[in-house]
């Protein structure tokens, strides 16, 4: 359970040069585990796995996966080394049938593998192979989540990265998706996961990071997390005056 | 009422279409409009019209096939002048387009491509001089096929290839894993990436596909009418027309505007009069931007 997978080392981060968003975080992903990085709005969570995905230029630092260096690496190229990551929003190609959105992401597998590939997928989502002729951007919230992790998932990967896979989700789907990602992680995936609803993600999350102003300010174990004082603290200290749609902490539920 | 202003319009209309599938391509894909592209039209034009001029220099007089007006030089010249209009637009892409989509602004680029337009026509009237040229001077009889509609053999040929080339890239686009790869980037370029399609390469195969359409397109035109380095600026805008009728990013789109647009300016030329013509792919534009801005085929931008 200890050997890391994935390692985020002092990583500076920004869409603009000189503006960084993510500011020297550092996180440790382990074979097997899911780990959960909590923080406020605007802490630089999404910028985050994004810019290990090679979506945000990085400026410093480095992320090193299966003991490489893949920092600034093509973004096209992380799903070959076995990194699959999953947008918050716009994550299928709405006009796209379901099949095909499966399809499109099965390039880099040997063309005979494909659709047996595909056939696995629908068994493990028998939803998607229900709707394999709508187009995408006709499903439900909850069935687009789902096909967007489908896809991540048929070319193997080592790590699954998402971002903020609940978001916009009623609870019914909320609870499904984290059911999935358990699931997913029983068959030998591991996780790195952002989120908002903190309850849902540390209740199947291994450890977690609290992200403040792009930094990681707080580590532990998932299950202790939800009540400690600190994150509460982290939380609803950080938390910008203006921004009144800021989560806190637990919904005053805990802590 | 005579009819043959629909056969015209077919005609007109799918020289338009295949023009207008390159434009929505690297619309869709590239995220701008490309006013060079009907100089690749003309540029194929001249290479392919080079080549026969090799290959008679090479075997001599070839006979037609059957009663067209050309032989296997020109469908040979046809095939060498796509790939080279193809590699042209790679070449264009990689020494210019490339190097300003980089810095990020679209307007750049598109003025870039209005730059590269005129070079390239000036390029052509110095090397080939802008006086009218033909692929055969023959005089091909036309076949009366009732209600006073007349074909001819050349017309028939074309409008076939036409059609078997529009058929190719539909099933391209949606049954091969590059067109897929096409279509998941112009849906969105970020998610594409994040599936691990290579942007470069689709990018090289879109230049590619519109080159060799933009070569067939004018070679079409060369046949039917003439060669002249204006010939495919002046197809600018009922291409430009077609493929925003169609909806950007619909090759079934691009084809179906480009065939309305045929029609409509076949019909003005025989119910208003032929100085309507450039007027109609312009008033139709208007209508749809005002009408319906996606088009016929397209979708609303996220």
């Amino acid at each position: 359970m200890s050997e890391p997978v994935l390692a985020v080392r002092d990583l500076e981060a920004g869409y603009e040069p000189g503006v960084p968003i993510v500011r020297g975080a550092s996180i440790t992903v382990n074979k097997g585990e899911i780990v959960v990085v909590l923080g406020p709005n605007g802490a630089g969570k999404s910028s985050l796995i994004k810019a290990v995905a090679g979506l945000v230029p990085i400026s410093r630092g480095a992320v090193l996966f299966d003991g490489k260096d893949i920092t600034a690496a093509p973004a096209h190229t992380m799903v070959h080394r076995g990194l699959a990551f999953v947008p918050q929003t716009e994550n299928v190609f709405p006009l796209m049938s379901v099949e095909d959105n499966l399809k499109v992401a099965c390039g880099i597998l040997k063309s005979r593998e494909s659709p047996a590939r595909i056939a696995e997928i629908y068994a493990t989502f028998p939803d998607l192979e229900r709707q394999r002729k709508t187009a995408a951007g006709n499903l439900s919230g909850g069935q687009r989540q789902m096909l967007a992790v489908a896809r991540a998932l048929i070319v193997h990967p080592k790590v699954l990265v998402l971002d903020e896979p609940s978001a916009g989700l009623s609870p019914k789907f909320v609870a499904m998706v984290f059911e999935m990602l358990s699931a997913i992680r029983k068959s030998g995936v591991t996780i790195l996961l952002v989120e908002q609803n903190a309850k849902a993600a540390l209740a199947i999350g291994d450890r977690a990071y609290v992200l403040v102003e792009g930094k990681e300010r707080h580590e532990g174990v998932a299950a202790e997390l939800w009540n400690d004082p600190v994150v509460a603290e982290l939380y609803l200290g950080q938390r910008p005056k203006s921004a009144g749609k800021a989560v806190p902490f637990g919904k005053g539920s805990a802590a | 009422m005579n009819l043959q202003f629909v056969v015209d319009g077919l005609l007109t209309g799918s020289m338009i279409g295949l023009g207008a599938i390159g434009v929505t391509l690297t619309y869709s894909i590239l995220r701008f409009s490309n006013f060079a592209h009907g100089d690749f039209m003309a540029w194929g034009t001249y290479a392919t019209l080079a080549v026969v001029g090799a290959i008679s220099a090479m075997f001599g007089k070839v006979s037609p096939i059957g009663s067209l007006s050309f032989g296997w030089p020109l469908i040979v010249a046809l095939v060498v002048g796509m790939a080279f209009t193809g590699l042209l637009a790679l070449l264009l892409d990689m020494v210019l387009f490339a190097r300003l989509r980089r810095q990020g602004q679209a307007i750049i680029v598109v003025m870039a491509s209005f730059g590269a337009s005129m070079a390239l026509r000036s390029l052509l009237e110095f090397i080939f001089t802008s006086r009218p040229t033909y692929f055969s001077r023959a005089i091909q009889i036309a076949m009366p096929l009732g209600f006073g509609v007349r074909i001819t053999p050349d017309q028939i040929a074309l409008l076939l290839l036409a059609a078997v080339l529009v058929v190719s890239v539909h099933l391209i686009m949606t049954r091969t894993q590059t067109g897929r790869a096409m279509q998941a980037l112009s849906q969105n370029a970020a998610l594409a990436r994040v599936i691990g399609i290579d942007v470069a390469k689709v990018v090289r195969v879109t230049w590619i596909i519109g080159g060799a359409l933009a070569c067939v397109a004018g070679v079409m035109i060369g046949i039917l009418i003439q060669i002249r380095p204006f010939m495919g600026f002046d197809m600018l805008l009922p291409m430009f027309a077609a493929a925003i009728l169609g909806g950007i990013g619909s090759v079934p789109g691009a084809v179906l505007g480009g065939l309305i647009i045929g029609l409509a300016e076949a019909s003005a030329v025989q119910l208003i009069g032929a100085e309507w013509r450039a007027a109609v792919s312009f008033i139709i534009l208007m209508v749809v931007l005002f009408v319906r801005p996606i088009g016929l085929f397209g979708f609303r931008e996220r």
